[in-house]
C-alpha cells in the first residue's frame, strides 16, 4: 500500500470503529426522545383506561362524567399522528428499550389498519361510556381487543 | 436359543408393540342418545380455542371463522403445520362425528393413525359427551376452505407415528391435576381450565419428552416460539383480584392496562365470548391451585 492509499483506508478504519462504538454505547438523540414519546402515550392511554376499567370492574363507583371525560381522552389520543413516534431505526432490532417489532416499518398499512380500529374502538366508547355503565362494559371488549390485535402483531413479548 | 428363535422372538415382541401401540377408537355407539347443538357448540369452541391454532395465519377474530389451518408452530421435537378442519372436503368435510371425536378426544387420525400432541387431546379427553357433540354440530356450521394440508417438518425419531403411541401412554393420564373441588363454580373452572382451555399447554412447563410437569402446573415455562417467557399464573406469582382476572380474560387488559399478547391476545379472542360466569369460575379455579414460585 502507498502512503496516498493509506490515509483514505486508515479513515475508512477509524470511521467504521468509531460508527461501532457509537452504535454501542449511544443512541441517536431522536431515536431516543421518540421512544420515549411514544411510550409516554402509551402511558396516556393506560392512565385514561384506569378510569372506564375500574368502573367496569366496580372497583370504582360509576360516573357518567368522568367516564365520559375518559372516554373522550382515549378517543383524542387514538386519533393522534403516529408518524413522528416510528421514526427510521427505533425498532426492538435497533434499541435494547423498546419492543416496537421491524414489522411496524414493513407493514405501515396492517399498522394504519390496525390503527383504524383503534379509532373505531375508542369512538364506540366514547360514545356509550356517559350512557351507563352497561353500555361502557360492553364497549371494552372491542377496545381491548383493538388494544390486544395491534401488540399482538407488532411488540415484542416482555422479557 | 438358536438366531431363528430370537428372530421370532423379536418378531413377536415388534407385532406385539404395533399392536398394543395402534390407538382404540371410541365405540361407534358414543354419541348415542345425543344431539348436537351448533349454539352450544360455538361456545365449546370459544372455551377450546381451536381458531386461535386453525384459522389461516394472520386471520382475523371472526363470528364464522374459517378454519383454513396453515398456521406453523415451532417445538423442540419439530415444527406442526395446523391441519385444515374446515367444513368443506379438504378439512373435516368426509369425516364422520365419531372420526371427528376420534381426533378431539383421542388424537387418532383416520386409519388408526395417531395424532401429535400439539393437538392437546390429553386436556380434551375429558370433554363431556355433550360438549363434543356439540362442537362436532358447530364445526360443520362454518365455512368450508379448500387449502389443503401442509405437512408437518419433524425429523427422525419423532416422525414416527407409532411412537406417540408411547407418548400417550406415559403423558395422555386423563386423571385431574387439581383432584379435589369444593364447589360447582369450581368445578365448572377446572373443567375450563384443564380441559377445554387446555391453558396448561403453554402455561406448563415440560420434560425433555414434551410432556408436562405437573409438579409445576401452571409455573410458567419458556415459549416454544422462541421468545419470552409464558408467565406463571398459579398464585405464587399472579397477584391479581378475582375482578381483575375475568377484566383480563374479557377484555385483554392487564391490571396496569397493558394488554395481551401473543397467542394469549387470541385466547382471550375466545374466552372473551364466554358468559361471566365462566371467566368468574376460571378466576376461582387459578386462585385454588398450589402457589408455586
Amino acid at each position: 500500500m502507498t502512503p496516498m492509499t493509506k490515509i483514505p483506508f486508515a479513515t475508512a478504519v477509524l470511521g467504521m470503529i468509531a460508527t461501532v462504538a457509537i452504535g454501542a454505547d449511544h443512541i441517536d438523540p431522536a431515536v431516543g426522545a421518540a421512544i420515549k414519546a411514544r411510550q409516554s402515550h402509551m402511558q396516556l392511554f393506560a392512565f385514561n383506561l384506569g378510569t372506564l376499567g375500574g368502573m367496569a370492574q366496580g372497583k370504582i363507583e360509576y360516573d357518567a362524567d368522568a367516564a365520559q371525560i375518559a372516554a373522550s381522552n382515549l378517543d383524542a389520543l387514538a386519533s393522534v399522528d403516529f408518524h413522528p413516534y416510528f421514526v427510521v431505526g427505533s425498532s426492538s432490532a435497533d434499541a435494547s428499550d423498546t419492543r416496537a417489532l421491524p414489522a411496524i416499518w414493513e407493514d405501515p398499512e396492517g399498522v394504519l389498519a390496525a390503527l383504524a380500529k383503534l379509532q373505531g374502538a375508542t369512538a364506540e366508547m366514547a360514545g356509550s361510556a356517559g350512557g351507563g355503565l352497561e353500555g361502557l362494559q360492553a364497549a371494552m371488549s372491542a377496545l381491548g381487543g383493538a388494544c390486544g390485535a395491534c401488540h399482538q402483531a407488532y411488540r415484542a413479548p416482555a422479557n | 436359543m438358536s438366531f431363528s428363535a430370537w428372530s421370532a422372538l423379536l418378531a413377536a415382541v415388534a407385532l406385539l408393540a404395533v399392536v398394543l401401540l395402534k390407538p382404540d377408537p371410541l365405540a361407534n355407539t358414543f354419541f348415542e342418545g345425543l344431539a348436537g347443538d351448533a349454539d352450544r357448540g360455538a361456545l365449546v369452541f370459544a372455551a377450546a380455542g381451536c381458531a386461535s391454532c386453525h384459522t389461516a395465519p394472520g386471520a382475523e377474530p371472526s363470528e364464522t371463522p374459517v378454519l383454513t389451518g396453515g398456521r406453523r408452530f415451532a417445538s423442540p421435537f419439530g415444527t406442526f403445520a395446523a391441519p385444515n378442519i374446515s367444513s368443506g372436503p379438504q378439512g373435516l368435510g368426509n369425516w364422520s362425528d365419531i372420526d371427528i371425536a376420534n381426533a378431539i378426544l383421542l388424537g387418532e387420525g383416520l386409519n388408526r393413525t395417531h395424532l401429535y400432541p400439539a393437538l392437546p387431546y390429553s386436556a380434551y379427553r375429558n370433554m363431556t359427551r355433550q360438549d363434543a357433540a356439540d362442537l362436532i354440530a358447530y364445526l360443520r356450521t362454518l365455512p368450508p376452505a379448500n387449502t389443503p394440508n401442509q405437512p408437518h417438518d419433524v425429523g427422525f425419531p419423532f416422525n414416527i407415528r407409532l411412537g406417540i403411541g408411547v407418548w400417550k401412554v406415559f403423558f395422555n393420564r386423563g386423571d385431574w391435576i387439581l383432584e379435589t373441588v369444593q364447589s360447582p363454580e369450581m368445578e365448572r373452572g377446572r373443567y375450563l381450565v384443564e380441559v377445554l382451555g387446555h391453558c396448561g399447554e403453554c402455561h406448563t412447563p415440560r420434560g425433555i419428552l414434551g410432556g408436562l410437569d405437573r409438579s409445576r402446573w401452571l409455573a410458567g415455562a419458556p415459549n416454544p416460539a422462541g421468545q419470552g417467557q409464558i408467565p406463571n399464573i398459579t398464585p405464587g406469582k399472579l397477584g391479581w383480584s378475582t375482578e381483575e382476572i375475568v377484566e383480563f380474560l374479557s377484555t385483554g387488559f392487564t391490571p396496569e392496562f397493558d394488554t395481551a399478547g401473543g397467542q394469549m391476545a387470541e385466547v382471550i379472542a375466545g374466552l372473551a365470548r364466554l358468559p361471566q360466569s365462566d371467566l368468574e369460575a376460571i378466576a376461582a379455579y387459578l386462585k385454588a391451585v398450589p402457589a408455586l414460585d
